[in-house]
């Protein structure tokens, strides 16, 4: 029987699998199953692991996804992370009030931020339960990326542009903890690295501002992570930068629902393996019909010849998606994902 | 305009001063606003919407008009002089920007408004009371923000707070339904947006 790891290994090798793997990135929904609040159950390393392998059993999602929350990695920094009932953990406060407080910024050692514990903690306690079956997608934010939590998203765009000695510092100081916390990750037992790199997309930042900018980041940080990684834009725009994606060094680009998925493999055909694009967000309110009609849709414009992981588009499922849906989602892969997908017109 | 429109893509600061002082140099302030300034806005947000300008570039050209159009017309109170009584709030999620460049896009197209930055329900219940409001427009980016809509409608109309509201940001656009089922009375898929629907209501009340 090919395990999960050998589906996505093929895909990865842009060839056909036998069937197209399916990435479900459930993070919250581990606390329903254990009847648990969101903050309660992040908590603890031992929630999550058993959020996780009752999620694996539920969905038969192709991965495992020990992400918390992205403000996880500003805590390490100093920051604190506001929780609510229905939803993501959201970044308090910014650390950086003024720019000139990134002349006395540091990176955080990974060693001594006690909040990113529970991370390693859980992915060794995954990695101890399900081996080499199931690939173990660690995450990281991008060191482009995460100056929006540090220190708001307009004072970051006005760094950017305005302030090119001081963004070079902020850049090496997130280049020098992303790679630590990616590393550790990987020491941990992932199996790659989910690098989210949003503020990189055409949604955000022009192409040429990203090959001065966003693009020389990524190409440090990648070179000095010690596995494989997947960069991840949130359900930004790639279309237009899927080369310069690929020249850093990543082999799979999670992609927008706002973008023809078909025009993103011709683009991507392989270099690049594509990760998506369901619309997570619309996802709350779909029957399985639609669920059924989208997975088919996705499949038949990007699953020929490999190359293809089918995903939401954001890299998180939201909180008010439904069970029936997400397993409306698990059939219908089963149904169309099959090799060969001799279906397709 | 389709300079101009180029100089704000560009973020060409010299370039943007320097057609926005021509055309003053043959019309009012009002006038260069309603022909130069919210056509172009317009075409840039638009260009947003399509994929084609960035975020980055939306917030820092809106910022260039903003600051240009201070100077030329003070802002003033809310409502003066026939203008709808409104005001802009992020419902509850603490996601500033978006409601930032939508501020800056309206105050660039000689609206005044009232700011009311963070709130939760209870909060926007009490000002939009007291400032009575016509128009509120409400910024989120968290899709659990979004659906807190449906009890900000109930609260303000258990308060005989009649206002109309327009809703904007992410889980927005990521599901064109939304906005109809949290009862908002429009919606924007970009900051540029807002002036449009705020002039047609303008229109409507008259
Ligand atoms: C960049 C990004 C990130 C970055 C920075 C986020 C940030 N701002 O803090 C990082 C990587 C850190 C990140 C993290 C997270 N993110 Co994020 N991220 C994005 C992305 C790509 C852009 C977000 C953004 O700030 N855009 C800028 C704002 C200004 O854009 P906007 O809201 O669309 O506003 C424009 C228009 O809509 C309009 N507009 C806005 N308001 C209004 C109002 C009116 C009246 C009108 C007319 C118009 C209007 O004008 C604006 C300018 O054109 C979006 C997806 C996307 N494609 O948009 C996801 C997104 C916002 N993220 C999301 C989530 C969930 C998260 C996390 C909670 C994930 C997690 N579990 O940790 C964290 C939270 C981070 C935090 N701050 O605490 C979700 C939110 C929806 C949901 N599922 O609940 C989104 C929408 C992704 C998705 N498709 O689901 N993210």
């Amino acid at each position: 029987m090919t395990t999960s790891l050998q589906r996505v290994l093929t895909t990865l090798g842009h060839q056909e699998p036998d069937r197209t793997p399916l990435f479900l990135f459930t993070t919250m929904h581990g606390a329903r199953e254990l009847g648990l609040s969101i903050q309660e159950y992040f908590s603890r390393a031992e929630h999550v692991v058993e959020g996780q392998m009752r999620l694996l059993e539920k969905y038969r999602s192709d991965c495992l996804y020990p992400f918390f929350y992205a403000s996880l990695e500003l805590e390490a920094f100093g920051g604190d992370t506001l929780f609510i009932e229905n939803g993501p953990p959201n970044a308090g406060r910014p650390i950086i009030h003024r720019s000139e407080d990134i002349d006395q910024l540091e990176p955080p050692s990974v060693a001594k931020a006690v909040c990113l514990f529970r991370v390693l903690e859980t992915i060794g306690q995954l990695k101890a339960r399900v081996g080499d079956t199931v690939p173990i997608i660690g995450v990281v934010m991008s060191p482009f990326s995460l100056p929006v939590m540090q220190m708001g998203f307009d004072h970051y765009i006005e760094l950017i542009y305005e302030q090119p000695a001081r963004f070079s510092r902020l850049m090496a100081i997130n280049e020098a903890f992303c790679v630590e916390w990616a590393n550790a990750q990987l020491a941990a037992g992932a199996t790659a690295i989910c690098f989210f790199d949003p503020v990189s997309s055409t949604t955000n930042i022009p192409r040429d501002l990203y090959l001065k900018t966003g693009q020389p980041s990524a190409m440090r940080t990648l070179k000095r992570i010690n596995g494989p990684t997947a960069t991840h834009l949130a359900s930004g725009r790639g279309l237009g930068i899927v080369a310069d994606i690929a020249a850093t060094g990543t082999a799979v680009l999670g992609v927008s629902a706002l973008e023809d998925l078909a025009l993103l493999k011709d683009a991507a055909r392989n270099k690049l393996t594509l990760l998506g694009s369901l619309n997570g967000v619309e996802m709350r309110r779909w029957t399985a019909d639609e669920a059924e009609a989208e997975v088919k849709r996705a499949i038949a414009k990007a699953g020929r010849g490999g190359g293809f992981i089918l995903a939401d588009n954001h890299g998180e499922i939201p909180w008010q998606v439904p069970d029936d849906v997400l397993l409306a989602i698990r059939d219908a892969v089963d149904r169309w994902g099959r090799y060969p997908l001799n279906w397709i017109a | 305009m389709s300079e101009l429109c180029e100089a704000l893509e560009a973020l060409d600061r010299p370039r943007i001063e320097a057609l926005f002082q021509r055309a003053l140099a043959t019309d009012g302030p009002l006038q260069v606003i309603e022909r130069l300034i919210v056509p172009s806005l317009k075409q840039v947000g638009d260009g947003w919407h399509d994929g084609r300008v960035a975020l980055s570039q939306v917030y820092m050209s809106s910022r260039i008009c903003e600051d240009m159009i201070r100077r030329v017309l003070p802002a003033r109170a809310p409502g003066h002089g026939g203008q709808a009584r409104m005001a802009i709030v992020v419902l509850n999620d603490y996601h500033m920007l978006g409601k930032r460049i939508v501020y800056s896009v309206l105050r660039a197209s000689g609206f005044d408004l009232f700011d009311y930055e963070r709130m939760d329900v209870a909060e926007i219940v009490d000002r939009a009371e007291a400032d009575r409001l016509d128009i509120l427009l409400v910024s989120v980016l968290m899709l659990p923000s979004a659906l807190k809509v449906p009890e900000l409608r109930s609260a303000l109309e258990a308060r005989g707070v009649h206002v109309r509201i327009a809703v904007g940001g992410a889980p927005f656009l990521f599901d064109t339904n939304l906005w109809r089922e949290v009862g908002a009375d429009a919606v924007g898929y970009s900051a540029s947006d807002a002036v449009g629907i705020v002039q047609q209501w303008m229109e409507e009340a008259k």
